[in-house]
């Protein structure tokens, strides 16, 4: 029995890492392909006004872009709704951005013919690529209420839908009566949808897909879009905001490929003040409740999607804040604490993109909960500093962390799936006018896993430098 | 010699000629604009600084108002109405007599506010600071501002409390001073002298229809719409009825307009149940 406990343990372990390992590698490329974000200048178009009107650098918003967005892609100044527009308006942007990168992983498992075994090595890798591309149709049927579509491709022209959402806003003429419906991005006011990084190792916001490894949840990342409803109310202007989403725990997979009745919420609040010469500043919370099936029927023994029983839960629950520094310096400080139930922890949950082993995890007659298991827990946080030379010029830097503080199985070492990722750059727009948007993009990142490395499980990295020119029309 | 003297004095006279258009392509130069760049405002406790406003501007308000502030933005061609010339330094929301400059406040509160059914929206989101900053840089546009003081605030008497009675003789104002004339009777601006509206510039402008629900440009508090009558709107074919109209009559003019509203309002439901009808153009003077 002992012997068969640690067996099994020792295979959660080795497939835990050799997951670990593929999903940081396809994080990255993910990242790097596909990373939809939003920055219409199909709105520009349509209200005359530059992109950095709404954003600091786009797609980063300023505080009147957050307003616009909170509206409801509205201006408010009575002429928002269709109507008033020229005919033959079509408020579409199409983005894309062509790049020359330098990838290097200091471990990638290759065969060893002489050996007769796989072992570890670096690979470096230069050359040019696209990113994905985003279709970004949004703006109003009709006054105060409005769309948001985004068919989305990753680099070889595999398309989903990255959000797909009406709103209703201002109901009965309040700021504070907005609801949404559909697939869309969750409301966290530092979003991932409009970072400024784009590198495909430690371009993304870490915490906002953070899984612990071995974990089965997919379920509570954050930066990615979910489908479900959404409350979202603020003051006139704009100062105070707070919302409540109600969304299916899928991960925003449609067709409900999981289970049948799992929910979860997405709480944010936040509040912004003056501070005199200094600018205004923001601070709030956020908060992710959830829960996820984690056994399934199955059919010679293969776990059946949409019939998810078992619901465990998680949570993710942090601060964030905005802080200007006078009119050039800005910081975004991003905080999660984590937690996850122990089945998930156990690597039972998702059974599509089969991080584990779904045959044997999740089905009721699976191997069950290993001894000792526990809830994995973790905590993290990024400071994100943006120097601002002028509208058209932009310095950044993100320097995240995120650290185990509890493992689910005992035994595992306390900093397995522990993360560290810098990244700086600048991003320069050689020109600046109310139809179109470019920028010259050049950044370096680097991001460590502790002991994630695919055959010695020892510690993965990788850094990166890209070169590329990101437009909108 | 007189051949050297002619020469001579074609060459002056063509100097001349050439030098003469000088004045006016420097009806503003950036040396001018520097030479303004220590302009203020003082809005509250606030302090605003021109020299401190020139990213925001840069940032927020080039796309429409140009870099010179003369409304030659880039977007110029596509919006309407088009953007102030702020080197005219003629502003409609004021809270001054018509013909002068308005306050610092104005400006500000018109920055936060915005203006509706244009394409200038309300930057409330903006710090104050950055409000009174670009209030400062807005007036280092316009000479006028070097010269002139702005006007003094006019006095608006406390709101009376709303009865039949005012509303009706709010009519009778509306009647008298021929508002109709241009919002028309129902105040849906289709009145006779509408479709000839123009600015001070020679571009057609739109009277302001009530029932389309959509707020007053300088405000939409009864003190607002008040302050729109009693000081005009500079620049367009509003104009001032302070010479008119006598404060008490002037709130009673407010009430008249809330009924034309398409907002609920206190004066609406009572000129409801007075079934109220609208001003008679063609009837006798004092009988409409």
């Amino acid at each position: 029995m002992l012997v068969s406990s640690r067996f099994h343990l020792r295979n959660i372990f080795q497939s835990a890492t050799s997951f670990a390992a593929v999903a940081l590698v396809l994080a990255s490329v993910v990242l790097t392909c596909s990373q939809p974000v939003h920055a219409l200048p199909a709105f520009a178009r349509k209200y005359g006004l530059r992109c950095s009107a709404c954003h600091e650098s786009w797609p980063m918003l300023n505080y009147f872009g957050q307003k616009f967005k909170d509206n409801g892609y509205q201006l408010m100044n009575d002429r928002d709704a269709p109507i008033w527009q020229n005919p033959s308006y079509w408020p579409i942007t199409l983005r894309i951005t062509p790049f020359w990168s330098r990838e290097s992983t200091n471990k990638v498992a290759v065969d060893n013919a002489a050996l007769d075994a796989t072992v570890e090595q670096k690979i470096t890798t230069t050359g040019f690529n696209l990113s994905g591309l985003d279709i970004l149709t949004g703006g109003t049927l009709e006054k105060n209420i409005t769309f948001l579509l985004v068919p989305s491709s990753d680099e070889t022209g595999a398309f989903h839908f990255e959000s797909a959402s009406v709103r209703f806003d201002n109901l009965f003429r309040s700021p504070w009566l907005n609801v949404k419906v559909g697939k869309f991005e969750l409301d966290s006011f530092i979003s991932e949808k409009r970072t400024l990084t784009l590198s495909g190792s430690g371009g993304g916001y870490q915490l906002f897909h953070f899984i612990p490894v071995g974990s089965g949840n997919i379920f509570g990342q954050i930066g990615d879009n979910q489908l479900g409803v959404e409350w979202m109310g603020h003051s006139y202007n704009d100062r105070t905001r707070l919302s409540v989403a109600v969304i299916n725990s899928v991960d925003g997979n449609v067709d409900l490929p999981y289970g049948q009745n799992s929910y979860s919420a997405f709480i944010a609040g936040s509040h912004a003040f003056g501070a005199g010469r200094l600018g205004v500043q923001r601070v709030g919370g956020y908060a992710m409740f959830g829960q996820a099936p984690t056994t399934y029927l199955t059919n010679g023994g293969v776990p059946l999607p949409g019939t998810g029983t078992g619901n465990k839960s998680f949570s993710r629950v942090g601060f964030e804040g905005l802080f200007y520094l006078g009119s050039k310096l800005d910081v975004q400080v991003f905080t999660q604490h984590g937690s996850d139930d122990k089945w998930f922890g156990a690597c039972f949950g998702d059974i599509i993109t089969g991080t584990c082993d779904p045959a044997n995890n999740n089905n009721p007659n699976g191997p069950g909960l290993p001894a000792g298991a526990r809830n994995p827990t973790w905590n993290g946080a990024f400071v994100e500093t943006h120097y601002i030379w002028n509208p058209q010029f932009l310095i950044f830097q993100r320097s995240e962390w995120v650290r185990m503080s509890q493992q689910a199985i005992p035994g595992t070492p306390s900093n397995l799936g522990d993360i560290d990722n810098y990244v700086f750059g600048y991003r320069y727009n050689p020109f600046m006018t109310s139809r179109a948007g470019f920028a010259f993009h050049n950044e370096y990142s680097w991001i460590r896993q502790r002991g994630t490395s695919p055959v010695t499980n020892t510690d993965l990295s990788t850094n990166s430098v890209l070169l590329g020119f990101d437009f909108d029309f | 010699m007189p051949t050297r003297m002619w020469k001579w004095s074609l060459s002056v006279a063509a100097a001349a000629v050439l030098a003469l258009p000088v004045p006016s392509w420097g009806q503003l130069t950036q040396y001018d604009l520097e030479s303004r760049m220590g302009a203020e405002s003082h809005v509250g406790n606030v302090t605003g600084h021109a020299k401190d406003a020139k990213t925001a501007y840069r940032r927020y308000c080039v796309g429409c108002h140009g870099p010179l502030g003369d409304g030659n933005g880039e977007n110029f061609p596509w919006v309407d109405p088009k953007p102030r010339d702020f080197q005219l330094g003629v502003f409609k929301c004021r809270s001054t007599p018509t013909g002068t400059l308005p306050t610092d406040q104005d400006l500000f509160d018109t920055i936060g506010r915005g203006l509706d059914r244009s394409n200038m929206p309300q930057w409330d989101p903006l710090s104050n600071q950055d409000r009174a900053d670009l209030v400062a840089w807005v007036k280092h546009f316009s000479p006028r501002w070097t010269n002139e003081k702005p006007g003094a605030p006019i006095e608006i008497p406390a709101e009376p409390e709303v009865t039949a009675e005012r509303i009706k003789a709010g009519r009778d104002v509306f009647a008298r001073v021929q508002c109709w004339k241009c919002h028309g009777v129902l105040g849906q601006a289709n009145g006779p002298s509408a479709a000839t509206l123009t600015d001070d510039l020679g571009r057609p402008i739109a009277a302001y229809n009530f029932t389309e629900g959509s707020r007053p440009k300088c405000g939409d508090t009864d003190r607002d719409i008040y302050r729109i009558f009693m000081t005009g709107l500079d620049g367009t074919p509003m104009p001032s009825f302070a010479d008119n109209i006598k404060p008490d009559e002037a709130w009673d003019l407010v009430f008249y307009l809330r009924t034309l509203m398409s907002q609920p309002s206190k004066a609406k439901a009572m000129a409801k149940q007075l079934g109220l009808k609208p001003v008679d153009p063609n009837a006798p003077a004092g009988q409409q």
